[in-house]
């Protein structure tokens, strides 16, 4: 594809998608104030608990699962 | 002048410390901003709302991570973009039709008699099926026209890879019309 299509597919591009106009009026931007979205959002979704976390969950599970007798050892260390 | 930068930069101190209020006022300042943005990548205002939530809740989580050289703005508009490329990514992957909004903007260009309305949507369809990567660095540096080291600042590459982006995305969308027999 040499410059003169590039040239062509830009301008059918631009007639296909014309740019999206903001202008200075109040109305041009969001609907509706967002900022009460955006302390509910940080409010409500909790913070990721790790991965490894996670599998040192599993592993405590899997010994105490295979070996119970473990479990008063990691009782008497709490 | 002095005392108005010296504020904003103890906002921006604050904000890395996790100032819940010096992040609302960096919200009021910035939020229309990265809210047109987002539209202009995703044409969805709906969705552009959404993405500015998203784009603001994780700008938050990565309060830490801020350095005031680069600036609130350009560090925002990454954000922003990544969001919605992420949006791109899971928003109708495999669709043949663009989203309504999408059509409503495109159907309020001014119309270029020697372009049928038929082949701009044909093209606009084609556009949405390119893959997300090459789109947003299209629509930013061609329909929107924005400036390349804007957009490589805003997608974490260099200019040339934009270029490149740009390069690829017309190349398929040439193919992708050609098969349809419409030759540009």
């Amino acid at each position: 594809m040499n410059a003169h299509d590039q040239d062509r597919m830009k301008k059918l591009l631009q007639q296909a998608l014309p740019p999206v106009e903001l202008g200075p009026e109040p109305g041009s931007g969001p609907s509706h104030d967002l900022w009460p979205a955006v302390l509910h959002r940080l409010d409500g979704r909790p913070a990721p608990v790790p991965w490894f976390d996670w599998a040192l969950l599993a592993g405590l599970a899997a010994l105490t699962a295979f070996f119970p007798a473990a479990i008063p050892v990691f009782l008497y260390y709490l | 002048m002095e005392n108005g930068s010296s504020g904003a930069a103890n906002q921006l101190d604050q904000f890395r410390q996790g100032s819940v209020a010096a992040f609302e006022t960096l919200f009021r300042l910035h939020q229309r901003a990265v809210y047109g943005w987002i539209l202009r990548i995703v044409r969805n205002p709906a969705a552009a709302e959404d993405l500015t939530i998203e784009t603001f809740y994780r700008i938050y989580r990565a309060h830490a991570r801020f350095q005031p050289a680069r600036g609130f703005e350009a560090w925002a508009r990454s954000i922003a973009t990544h969001a919605a490329l992420d949006w791109l990514r899971a928003a109708h992957p495999e669709s043949e039709t663009l989203p309504e909004p999408a059509l409503e903007l495109a159907a309020a260009a001014t119309a270029d008699p020697a372009v049928s309305a038929e082949i701009r949507v044909k093209t606009a369809q084609a556009f949405n099926r390119l893959p997300p990567k090459l789109r947003i660095a299209a629509t930013l540096a061609v329909v929107e026209e924005q400036p390349q080291k804007e957009v490589a600042a805003a997608l974490g590459i260099s200019v040339t890879a934009v270029k490149l982006r740009v390069f690829r995305a017309l190349r398929l969308l040439r193919k992708d019309l050609a098969s349809q027999g419409i030759t540009p």
